[in-house]
């Protein structure tokens, strides 16, 4: 039997009050794609850190092509063949795309060759690029061929790809894996990590389980059923939130004829957007990441000021009116950046709670904060949500994703909102506290709030939202009912395949 | 008043002088913030650079080692800036604004024995033939050997930060250091070494100002040049060539209020004085109500503080 391509064996790694992988071992044959999966934090990214050369394990070795494998720096590990596209871009806006390819190369040739071969590149595996754009103003789609193409001009034997779909469109996902597939058959071994199991089942030959950094089990994960492979990654049986039967109400927020430039230099203009939400009802707002979602939350939450008339609460217009003014009237919102939008990462639980539930909880009086009232109302979030601290006292910062979400999404569901805005509520939070916030949010329409949930997970969008509406380039689409709704249908809402075509085969 | 009393080729000449401190402390910064570091030190630099190369220069007698030693002195004391934001981890704006008293104390403290005394002598090139040209002679091609090699430090960093991978290898920290960390880049060293640089550069601008341009050492002589050579950087929207402008403006406009000065315009005196930083001001106001495109070329990473999450 030929050697695998790289043997990780009892490879361990711990940083202080955790063990981040814990004597693992698998090996990858060479062309093969290999699934890694696993929840957040159990590992994923640390172990393909170590292989990329940015973090050195404690314990353990690693083997390429049967020879002792040490990369000391990412420079190492491009020298040995190892390429990785990352989950959040390793990418820089403001250069164009040539000089981000150049960046992730060892001996980049002149800029003109370089621009050339990456037009050919592109070309041949199906992901038109120009060299000559800027990277800030590409899509997300577009920025991943861009660090797809940087990876493939160095001719790697293994490329690592860290959760490759979480910015894409359903079509975009089908022409990647067209890639994928192309490159796996000349023989490029993948290491795909993911927690997306049907999508582990359509790609890889292949996996490895990983659960609180040890090897829970590996499997050819096209033998298994996606409920086989969740078990296996969380552990337990999962609950899935249920949608009571509820009747929709009033208008409670109408959106009309939106438009407005965004407050960042690269950020996307909303362009007549339009949309009602009723009482009781989830209105799902899909879309790929940048197309304007954060600019929507602004101007819902008051952060951006609109003309008065294109944002009613009721009959009431509210589009000149500032976030406390909104949050006053019951238009609640939890954004998407928890540390730094949704909470400041430095100031306690307490102080947090404060700061946006002032207001609607009566915690200041005449210009005085009533702390005694404000601690009640932050250990009422912390009790209610399950959320997982010392106490009160604690900085925002030390809490897990997840345990702050429950806390952001927590502290504006205990303030009875009118209409609640979330964006992205479950991104980065592991499986059994996405379940109990989405449940959190279907308690709350079914209590009569309107709710409108911007996230770029289709599948959460489709098990909490009653209608789906999708951003493309700053327009929303008309919403539709969800049931009923096919991912083609979505896909094609959501903007389709931006401009990408299916590989040629060379 | 008496306008005609204005020679415009010793008008010219001049501005070529009295712009080549700040062009040099500019250049030097805009490479630090080119690579994320805003190193608000630039006045107490120049002032420590304005001493040290003074002394180097009256100890040795040879105003070259003067130039040398004022560049070893200002690189040394931006490593304090180095080592405090880089590797402590303290905020840039504080330390900077601290490292301007520093230098600012500091240098008096070397200086008490330096008062009143001259330095030696620099000639000036008079680059033959090309002096002799009527009128473009005096004014561009009669000056110290400094005003060209600030000229031409100016092309060196357009030419390296615009077509060379170690220029794009820099800018790319100054863009993201997180992003250039995960492709390998050794984001702290890369930092430090363009701080020595630009605290290198405002050294020989000082420097520049205690031998050429006063020329004597006078406690707090940069009067200020540093924030304008900080303005500049702004003012320039982090393009070299610019900087090169934006230098000659000020240099410009500093001559000429003397100019008017010495014709005795009816203005007080005061108001002319401050003309030169009130012009300042008004640029920077008019190119920060751009919000626009203008704003991208600042380095999205600037002043803030890299630590390698593992």
């Amino acid at each position: 039997m030929t050697h695998p391509l790289l043997s990780i064996q009892g490879v361990t790694k711990a940083y202080p009050g955790v063990v981040a992988n814990d004597t693992v071992s698998f090996d990858i044959q060479p062309g093969e794609v290999h699934a890694l999966l696993g929840e957040n934090g159990a590992g994923k990214s640390t172990l393909v850190k170590m292989i990329y050369g940015l973090v050195k394990p404690d314990a353990g070795r690693m083997e390429l092509h049967a020879a002792p494998y040490e990369p000391a720096s990412p420079h190492a590990a491009r020298n040995s063949g190892i390429a990785m596209v990352f989950q959040h871009f390793s990418l820089f806006e403001a250069l164009n795309v040539a000089e981000n390819v150049a960046l992730g190369m060892e001996d980049p040739p002149p800029m003109a060759t370089l621009a050339e071969r990456i037009r050919e590149v592109s070309e041949t595996y199906g992901l038109p690029l120009d060299p000559a754009r800027l990277v800030g103003d590409l899509s997300a789609g577009e920025r991943q061929r861009v660090e797809i193409i940087r990876c493939l001009l160095q001719d790697p034997n293994l490329l690592i790809m860290d959760e490759p779909t979480s910015v894409l469109t359903p079509q975009e996902v089908d022409i990647l894996f067209e890639t994928l597939k192309k490159l796996s058959a000349e023989g490029t071994a993948i290491l795909y990590i993911s927690h997306k199991l049907e999508e582990i089942r359509t790609l890889c030959d292949a996996a490895t389980v990983l659960r609180l950094g040890k090897v829970v089990g590996a499997c050819n994960p096209r033998e298994k059923s996606a409920r086989e492979l969740a078990e296996m990654m969380v552990g337990q049986l999962l609950h899935t939130p249920d949608k009571g039967a509820k009747e929709t109400g009033d208008v409670a927020l109408a959106v009309k004829d939106l438009s407005v430039a965004s407050q960042n230099p690269f950020g996307t203009a909303l362009k007549d957007i339009s949309f009602e939400v009723r009482r009781g009802e989830v209105l799902g707002i899909g879309g790929v990441a940048g197309n304007g979602q954060d600019d929507l939350l602004a101007a819902l939450s008051g952060e951006m000021i609109t003309p008065a008339e294109t944002v009613r609460l009721g009959h009431q217009p509210v589009g000149a009116l500032g976030p406390n003014d909104r949050r006053r009237l019951g238009i609640l919102c939890a954004p998407e950046e928890r540390l730094g939008h949704a909470a400041a990462p430095d100031m306690s639980l307490t102080e947090n709670a404060l700061l946006t539930g002032a207001i609607r909880e009566s915690l200041s009086k005449n210009g005085f904060l009533d702390w005694a009232r404000t601690r009640g109302f932050a250990e009422t979030i912390i009790e209610k949500f399950d959320v997982r601290t010392p106490g009160p006292t604690h900085a925002a910062r030390s809490l897990s994703g997840g345990n702050l979400q429950k806390f952001v999404i927590g502290r504006e569901i205990l303030q009875r909102p009118e209409v609640l805005v979330v964006n992205q509520p479950t991104w980065g939070v592991d499986a059994a506290a996405a379940a109990s916030i989405r449940q959190a949010l279907l308690d709350l329409a079914t209590d009569g709030a309107a709710i409108i949930v911007i996230s770029q997970d289709l599948d959460e969008l489709m098990e909490v939202a009653d209608r789906f509406a999708a951003l493309n380039e700053g327009r929303l689409s008309e919403p539709r009912p969800t049931q009923g709704l096919t991912i083609d249908e979505i896909g094609l809402m959501m903007g389709g395949a931006h401009g990408m075509e299916v590989a040629h085969v060379a | 008043m008496d306008l005609s009393s204005i020679n415009p080729v010793l008008l010219l000449a001049a501005l070529m002088v009295a712009s080549t401190p700040i062009l040099l402390a500019a250049i030097g910064e805009l490479v630090a913030e080119k690579a994320g570091v805003l190193n608000l030190g630039v006045e107490g630099m120049m002032i420590i650079g304005a001493i040290c190369g003074f002394a180097v220069a009256v100890e040795t007698g040879n105003p070259y080692l003067g130039y040398i030693g004022a560049a070893i002195g200002g690189a040394a004391l931006s490593l304090i800036f180095a080592f405090l934001t880089q590797y402590l981890l303290s905020n840039q704006v504080a330390t900077g604004l601290a490292l301007t008293l520093f230098g600012l104390g500091f240098s008096a403290l070397i200086g008490q024995s330096y008062s009143g005394i001259k330095p030696p002598q620099i000639n000036d090139l008079n680059i033959p033939l090309l002096a002799d040209i009527p009128f473009v002679g005096p004014v561009l091609f009669q000056h110290d050997i400094m005003v060209y090699f600030a000229i031409l430090l100016v092309a060196v960093v357009a030419y390296m930060l615009t077509r060379t991978r170690a220029g794009l290898i820099l800018r790319a920290v100054g863009e993201s250091h997180d992003a250039a960390h995960a492709l390998g880049y050794k984001v702290v060293l890369i930092r430090v070494a363009a701080i020595a640089f630009g605290g290198a550069c405002a050294g020989l601008g000082g420097a520049y100002l205690s031998l050429v341009r006063v020329p004597q050492w006078t406690e707090g002589m940069t009067a200020g040049a540093g924030w304008i050579a900080l303005a500049i950087v702004v003012f320039a929207s982090w393009k070299p060539w610019r900087v090169l402008l934006g230098a000659y403006l000020f240099g410009g406009i500093t001559v000429l209020q003397l100019n008017l000065q010495a014709a005795g315009v009816k203005i007080p005196v005061e108001y002319l004085s401050m003309s030169p930083y009130l012009i300042t001001i008004l640029v920077l106001v008019i190119m920060s109500a751009d919000r626009g495109r203008a704003s991208l070329n600042a380095p999205a990473a600037l002043g803030k503080s890299f630590h390698a999450a593992s």
